[in-house]
């Protein structure tokens, strides 16, 4: 039994709207995989929520005309790992979901819960970063179009007002075309468990396999929030494949983190983690690619 | 017969369809719900409650306190007493305690109607504490002026104890040694069995009846009368299926409060089901030890003097307090034997979590030290890492100079031979020694010795029944428990083949009732197919002689000429089939000229012990960048004597295997360090071992049989978990060159050990 206020269960998106813009101290509930666990440590015990679940129209993966991938909200992680567009064209998010706590909580949780929770361990969260998505944010006054680079306002903080409801993230095809990409999850088991730190790279060589003509990475855990390293990817940019390409991407990536000491890990792991896997992540991607070292 | 043979448990059915019953299962559903007040300061005493607003939640029927409570202090170990009060555990706590000694100390309960508005109440009951400085550490704890956590022991040492073998000093003078020493530390760590404390009770007529996941059930009796100044027969337990202990509930857990919670609401049925991060932070854990050992070794390895001292953190309650680190330095002496040895123990209240029993009690503690050590000493030395504990561990013979446990069979060195093969010890070391790039392997072993009970410390006493159907089917009843190891299998296996009965005739009833089952303390120990199994024996060979002595009246022959072989009562001399024994069963039951009910009941007093043995050798990948240790191949060999049944004995090690590597490669407790809060209270933080995480887990045995035996077999459930977390040390060393000497061996602690020895910039 979990101690609940009220239970709102609205059967249209516009409907679960109208009962956010009426109770916009409701949670929005998707899989429930946070929110059933903080109500019953205590600290959300009492609140009400609003239980999207059931509103199939925020569930599923498109193609839309110019080449976008539209991932609805409540997909799932065994959804996204298994959708035929996310293999053949964003594989890396699909094996990043997959690592996601075990198989129960890949079936019940959703990649827009996992954003919307806004915790700098997500899974899904650096890989969409790397890959520069957008979402679509939704009230009864419209639709609003946000980079997810601009979502993250602090741990836990993301930029939802209180009458808005994540109705859509996107990839455009400029992001994922002709790239290939690796996330490492480092956590101290290989299941059940968060990342110490995380680690997405997506790479688009030159024709002849030599260059690299773009470079993108992202990190969780790294600081507050999931990042970006802007750094590490302007230092990539036209960079010759070699050897010293993962030292680039490391050196640099170090210039863009904030890791902080907790008792789960303190910075000066994180920070060897976090060069560790720079090099690793970007390394799998060139030869990917089909790069050669 | 089927001892040795590996018969499928005799519970799977039950356990693999869900139709076994466990304390919740059984659990009425109109009862009413506890929900314990943990203290949210380490060190202090509860100055008042204002209970105004807990009380106005819709479904609270009572609210009680750390003023409300008996005025009486009990003991919680789950020790066999004794009626010596000098060897009685230490009384040091109430049902709720006003004086709070650790950060999730018991100091009030709400009883409601519901869970929820147990836990609503909760969080409105306002408390005024009194604040005192806590001590985490032994080293603070010890230091003169530290807060006194209990005002019998002023110092906070609970118990310091010292031995001395030979003459160490003199010993030491002998020309031409080689002093070795080390610093060695364990962490403490939490038994993590599936199914929570949990417990429910209720009255009948005077009686409160408990029921509750307990490994010792009689013993939990005796506690709770102590903890409510009741008569022994004012309580009775009643011990279901559990899911697992591994020595937590070797305790009196969520019984005693329990018990009186009853009787404060006209014993009306009242569940106390802990949370996961309850029996996280308020049932027990494993104690943390640190050890300092010095050897002095001649060239040839063997020891001349060795010594040992050990600071063991007892947390906040005494538990089972000293025996445990007493436990580990007599096991110091034991493995390697030769030489002058002195132990010097130390057991220390500080304001954390309470230590009590855990798989093997003391004993990896002292494995991962001692083998460490050893493993120091060789390179130190110049020695084979094998030959040095050949030339040193205990051999057939020995006698204990200070417990007289002797060694009655040993198949040591064939444990360490077939891990040696198995794992390709001699290839593997060569071609590993070529490697220096950032990922290495190395091979590690670790050995041990373990005892069987806990004769002579304490009492070994079981007692079983038997009783005989009319259609010749056996009701099997015993105080030993089945804790998911597999005890009822082995006793219905023993009991089929002592009385000369199929295994289908066995019907063990797995619940202990205390007003109903036959005495025994309990499963811990490793002491049950040894201790419970020599009474089955006893009772089995007394049921055969009522069965043969009423058949030889029916057929008017000698007793003495009468065996019961395979349900047939046979004659001995001519090996013919007289009768069925269900033929005898009926008749004993409805003859109108000499009826009987047919049933034997024995204890057995055990005045013995024997050791068994075993070797763990880990085969390991080093990935220096990242920090990790893979295992890419493990064996534990094991000397238990004669397996009852291999199958069963294969499933024991594996879990021992899997909860040694938790603890050497990943599980501790952390502490926030102002405070003194468990911080990893659950399954995320808490780095238990996955599926995923375990490597194939590879178990063999040798089988000498011992004299001792029932059946010729010794301690198999705790030892398991022993060599493990050495044997892994000791193949990161032989990868890497570096000695870690505190465990586990987990991620950021390697980043550290790896950074100091220059192997990360």
């Amino acid at each position: 039994m979990y101690d609940f206020e009220k239970i709102y269960q609205p059967r249209t998106v516009a409907e679960a709207l109208q009962m956010k813009a009426d109770h916009p101290k409701a949670l929005i509930l998707a899989g429930g995989s946070d929110i059933l666990i903080k109500t019953r440590e205590g600290k959300l015990a009492g609140s009400s929520v609003i239980s999207i679940y059931g509103l199939n129209e925020l569930r599923g993966i498109c193609l839309e005309e110019d080449g976008t991938i539209l991932i609805r909200p409540l997909t799932s992680f065994s959804h996204i790992t298994a959708n035929p567009i996310i293999r053949k064209y964003l594989p890396t998010l699909g094996e990043a979901v997959d690592q996601v706590g075990g198989p129960q909580i890949r079936n019940i949780g959703t990649i827009g819960g996992n954003i919307c929770n806004g915790v700098t361990s997500a899974d899904s969260a650096s890989t969409l970063k790397a890959y520069d998505a957008v979402l679509e944010i939704t009230s009864l006054d419209g639709v609003r179009i946000l980079p997810y680079s601009e979502f993250n306002l602090g741990p836990g903080k993301v930029d939802l007002h209180p009458n808005e409801i994540l109705t859509g993230i996107r990839i455009l095809k400029d992001s994922y075309q002709d790239t290939f990409g690796e996330y490492i999850k480092y956590a101290q088991r290989s299941a059940m468990d968060i990342a110490t730190l995380g680690c997405s790279v997506n790479v688009r060589l030159s024709a002849d396999k030599k260059t690299v003509q773009r470079l993108r990475i992202a990190f969780g855990v790294a600081a507050p929030t999931p990042i970006r390293a802007f750094s590490a990817e302007k230092a990539a940019n036209q960079a010759k494949v070699d050897e010293n390409l993962m030292e680039t991407v490391a050196s640099n990536a170090v210039l863009d983190v904030n890791p902080r000491t907790s008792w789960r890990a303190t910075k000066e792991f994180r920070i060897q983690l976090i060069t560790e896997l720079a090099r690793r992540a970007t390394r799998s991607s060139v030869e990917k690619a089909g790069g050669k070292f | 017969m089927v001892v040795g043979k590996p018969v499928e448990r005799v519970d799977a059915f039950e356990k693999v369809t869900g139709r076994a019953k466990y304390t919740a299962d059984l659990f009425p559903r109109n009862a009413l719900i506890a929900k314990v007040m943990h203290s949210t300061i380490a060190n202090g005493k509860v100055l008042s409650f204002d209970l105004d607003e807990a009380g106005k939640i819709p479904g609270v029927v009572k609210i009680l306190t750390c003023f409300d409570v008996p005025d009486i202090q009990y003991p919680t170990a789950g020790h066999p007493w004794s009626t010596e009060k000098k060897h009685q555990d230490i009384s040091d706590r109430k049902l709720l305690n006003q004086r709070v000694r650790f950060y999730g100390d018991d100091i009030a309960v709400v009883i409601a109607e519901t869970e929820i508005a147990a836990k609503q109440a909760l969080a409105l009951i306002q408390v005024k504490y009194e604040e005192y400085p806590p001590v985490f550490t032994v080293a603070d704890a010890m230091k003169p002026g530290a807060t006194v956590i209990h005002e019998e022991k002023p110092g906070n040492v609970i118990v310091h104890s010292q031995y001395e073998v030979g003459k160490f000093d003199n010993a030491i003078t002998e020309p031409g040694l080689i002093k070795v020493e080390g610093d060695y530390h364990t962490q403490p760590v939490q038994h993590c069995h599936i199914e929570n404390a949990s417990s429910f009770a209720y009255m009948e007529g005077d009686k409160i009846v408990v029921v509750s996941s307990t490994q010792i059930p009689h013993i939990v009796r005796r506690i709770c009368t102590q903890a409510l100044g009741c008569s022994f027969g004012q309580v009775k337990i009643v011990k279901p299926y559990i899911g697992g202990g591994f020595g937590n509930k070797q305790d009196a857990l969520t019984e005693p409060l329990n018990a009186w919670l009853t009787t404060k609401v006209g014993g009306r049925c009242v569940g106390l089901f802990y949370t996961r991060e309850e029996t996280f932070v308020c049932t027990r854990i494993r104690h943390a030890m640190d050890f300092h050992i010095v050897s002095y070794v001649r060239k040839d390895g063997t020891f001349a003097a060795r010594s040992v001292e050990a600071y063991s953190n007892q947390g906040a309650y005494a538990s089972h307090a000293h025996a445990l680190v007493a436990n580990a330095v007599n096991a110091f002496r034991m493995m390697y034997p030769s030489g002058a040895i002195k132990g010097d123990a130390y057991t220390v209240y500080t304001n954390l979590q309470t230590a009590g029993a855990m798989r093997a009690y003391g004993i990896p503690q002292i494995g991962f030290a001692l083998e460490a050590h050893i493993d120091d000493v060789a390179k130190a030395v110049g020695i084979d890492r094998i030959a040095i504990r050949e030339k040193n561990m205990m051999q057939m013979g020995y006698v204990d100079p200070i417990t007289t446990i002797t060694c009655h069979s040993t198949g040591l060195q064939e444990c360490m031979n077939k891990g040696r093969n198995f794992i390709h010890w001699d290839e593997k070391q060569k071609e590993y020694a070529k490697e220096n790039g950032p990922v290495r392997h190395g091979i590690g072993m670790a050995i041990f010795c373990y005892k069987t009970g806990v004769y002579p410390i304490s009492l070994e006493t079981s007692a079983c029944r038997m009783v005989l159907n009319q259609d010749g089917t056996v009701p099997l009843q015993r105080g030993a428990t089945e804790i998911g190891q597999g005890a009822d299998t082995v006793f219905s296996q023993m009991c089929a083949d002592t009385v000369g009965i199929p295994l289908e005739s066995v019907h063990i009833m797995s619940t202990q009732d205390t007003d109903i089952t036959p005495y025994d303390t309990g499963a811990y120990a490793s002491r049950q197919t040894y201790v419970c199994g020599m009474a089955v024996k006893k009772t089995g060979l007394a049921l055969k002689k009522k069965i043969c002595e009423f058949a030889a009246y029916m057929l008017k022959k000698d007793e003495s000429d009468l065996d019961l072989q395979d349900n047939w009562i046979v004659h001995t001399v001519s090996n013919e089939k007289l009768i069925s024994l269900a033929e005898v069963a009926m008749e004993a039951c409805y003859s109108l000229s000499n009826s009987h009910h047919i049933a034997a009941e024995e204890t057995h007093h055990c005045s013995d012990n024997t050791y068994s043995f075993g070797v763990c050798f880990a085969d390991i990948e080093v990935d220096i960048p990242l920090c990790k240790i893979k295992v890419n191949n493990i064996i534990n060999v094991h000397d238990s004597g004669t397996i009852i049944n291999p199958m069963l004995a294969a499933g024991q090690v594996h879990g021992g295997m899997s909860m040694g590597l938790g603890y050497g490669l990943l599980e501790r407790m952390v502490y926030d360090p102002k405070t003194g809060r468990t911080l990893d209270d659950n399954m995320l933080d808490y780095k238990l071992m996955t599926a995923l995480d375990t490597p194939e887990l590879n178990v063999e045995f040798v089988e000498p049989k011992d004299p001792t035996g029932p059946f010729g077999n010794k301690a198999l459930g705790e030892p398991p978990v022993i060599p493990v977390a050495p044997a892994i040390r000791n193949a990161l060393l032989d990868a890497t060159g570096v000695a870690v000497d505190a465990i586990p061996l987990n991620p950021e602690h390697l980043f550290f050990e790896f950074k100091k020895a220059g192997l990360i910039k």
